[in-house]
């Protein structure tokens, strides 16, 4: 069966509804058509990728800046990706001008499709929580993983336009992981061994992520009370950073739990841990040390905060979250804390897309899994992985 | 003759065909002010797609490609029509949002039937291929 339109989605694909939404709607036809979709379902929420000026560039700019022209708005509550820098501390982080003036440009045109500059990976952090079997339209890799796995909502990752186009017509074509079918896992991990730390889940993510490529996993063994959501957020960041996946499941953990027969297992001990661990880490010593990848979240603030107190670090260091985020953080007295310690709050962007690389850093330390996978290629830096109470010591 | 092929950017465009059996990646591999192929060791590389009804397996690359592709149009060096083999998004909304009639699947083998320099046109609302 082909895909079939509503009367009223056939309106808005023929113009009735204006310019912008007839080419958001046939942006959705045709990825239907492609991915076999029979009908459209109606999304409650978007979140949008494609903001920061480094990966769009002067052509997306220019697509945006039309597409607010021709009085393009969006449907539903839609929350942006994080941009190329913070709005308020740009001068500060020495970001250049021209880079700065375009990135302002990128904002002002979503905002004046009707989206919120949350600039955020985190959009569950900050109030946007879909419910379980809800369907939405997000786009960025590691919110897309969250919600799909820890919320049990339904999105496949979607692409900027896409999400965009979405937005606006209030509704996506249901396949992939928007039907039940689909939602299935492949591959079973037994975890063999006790992880604490933020780093320990990413370097289980980093890991699994490039066994699992495109595969859904399922995680046995995972104790309950030894994970967080900031733990299962840098778990599914670094698999979908490492790999392509956009679903775990974690047994009685997360909210669904579907396995295929012919599920291929794997065992995971200390050993594999502490090789990842290593094959990430350069072992240098780095400029600066950023946190929060994805944004992180007040708690996450907190410890940096209570560790910084008590030992000054031995490099920059930047907490990247999102600005609500900090303004609790602000608000709590964490980001005091944080700035007389030699460090920074750093809002609406992060480590992986600001330009880094034109802002003399070399070497930058982490503790996700997913910025040390796009460190090197995406802001040209060697990477220092490890937990916080080493790479900010070094 | 006419090819039958699903629909996937409206519009109607005829002109001169341009085959590339690799996949193109827009992003780095066109140039969007001349509209020239740039990669490497790309079969196309140093021809011109401008005004060409461009017939290739599939986009690669940065979805940033959809971009270029917009660029491309509004420099006036975009291809006249595309025809994919299997459409997959970078080029579909490239496609779309630049004003580009755009096919796929077709129902014959167009790397066979078509050559380097014939007239065709591409109906993006029908979903045909029109050989002259």
């Amino acid at each position: 069966m082909e895909l079939t339109l509503s009367k009223d989605e056939q309106r808005i694909f023929d113009g009735e509804l204006g310019q912008a939404a007839r080419e958001s709607m046939e942006i959705l036809v045709a990825l239907g058509k492609i991915y076999g979709a029979k009908k459209m379902v109606p999304i409650t929420s978007a979140q949008i990728s494609g903001v920061s000026f480094k990966t769009i560039g002067d052509a997306g700019l220019e697509y945006l800046g039309d597409l607010a022209k021709k009085g393009a708005k969006v449907k539903v509550q839609t929350f942006l990706n994080p941009a190329g820098m913070d709005r308020s501390q740009w001068k500060e982080m020495r970001i250049p001008e021209d880079f700065a003036k375009k990135s302002l440009l990128v904002l002002d045109a979503y905002s004046k499709m009707g989206i919120m500059e949350t600039c955020t990976c985190t959009p569950y952090l900050i109030g946007l929580r879909p419910k379980q079997g809800e369907h939405v339209a997000w786009a960025e890799s590691s919110a897309v993983s969250f919600c799909n796995s820890v919320l049990g909502a339904r999105t496949n990752r979607e692409g900027g336009p896409s999400a965009l186009a979405a937005a606006i017509c209030g509704m996506t074509p249901a396949y992939g992981l928007h039907l039940d079918e689909n939602r299935m896992a492949r591959l079973i991990v037994d975890v063999k061994c006790d992880l604490k730390t933020i780093a320990d889940f990413s370097a289980l993510g980093s890991f699994v992520g490039k066994i699992a490529k495109t595969n859904y996993p399922a995680f046995i063994g995972m104790k309950k009370e030894s994970v967080s959501e900031e733990k299962l957020k840098v778990l599914g960041a670094s698999m979908a950073a490492t790999g392509s996946v956009p679903l775990f499941f974690a047994k009685a953990i997360t909210p669904e739990w579907n396995i295929e027969d012919k599920a291929q297992e794997i065992t995971i001990t200390q050993k594999e841990i502490n090789d990842e661990k290593k094959s990430l880490d350069s072992g240098l010593k780095p400029d600066l040390v950023t946190i929060g990848c994805p944004h992180a979240s007040i708690n996450e603030i907190e410890e940096v905060a209570e560790l910084v107190a008590k030992k000054r670090p031995t490099c920059e260091f930047w907490v990247c979250t999102a600005r609500k985020t900090k303004e609790k953080a602000d608000a709590l007295g964490y980001t005091k804390i944080i700035e007389t310690a030699g460090g920074r709050v750093v809002a609406d962007t992060c480590m992986v897309v600001c330009p880094l690389e034109k802002m003399g850093y070399v070497t930058t330390g982490t503790n996700s899994g997913k910025a040390a996978a796009y460190l090197p290629n995406l802001c040209r830096q060697k990477v220092a992985f490890g937990d916080l109470d080493d790479i900010l010591y070094r | 003759m006419i090819i039958e092929a699903r629909t996937i950017s409206r519009g109607q465009a005829s002109g001169e065909v341009l085959i590339s059996r690799e996949p193109i990646g827009f992003l780095g591999g066109v140039d969007p002010e001349s509209g020239f192929v740039i990669e490497k060791g790309h079969p196309l590389e140093g021809k011109n797609i401008s005004g060409r009804v461009l017939v290739f397996p599939n986009g690669k690359g940065s979805t940033v490609g959809s971009y270029v592709m917009l660029q491309l149009a509004k420099n006036k060096k975009a291809p006249a029509a595309i025809i994919n083999i299997s459409a997959e998004p970078i080029i579909v909304v490239g496609a779309i949002i630049s004003k580009i009639p755009m096919v796929d699947k077709p129902g014959k083998d167009v790397f066979a039937l078509l050559k380097d320099g014939m007239m065709v046109e591409v109906d993006g609302d029908k979903g045909t291929i029109q050989i002259d």
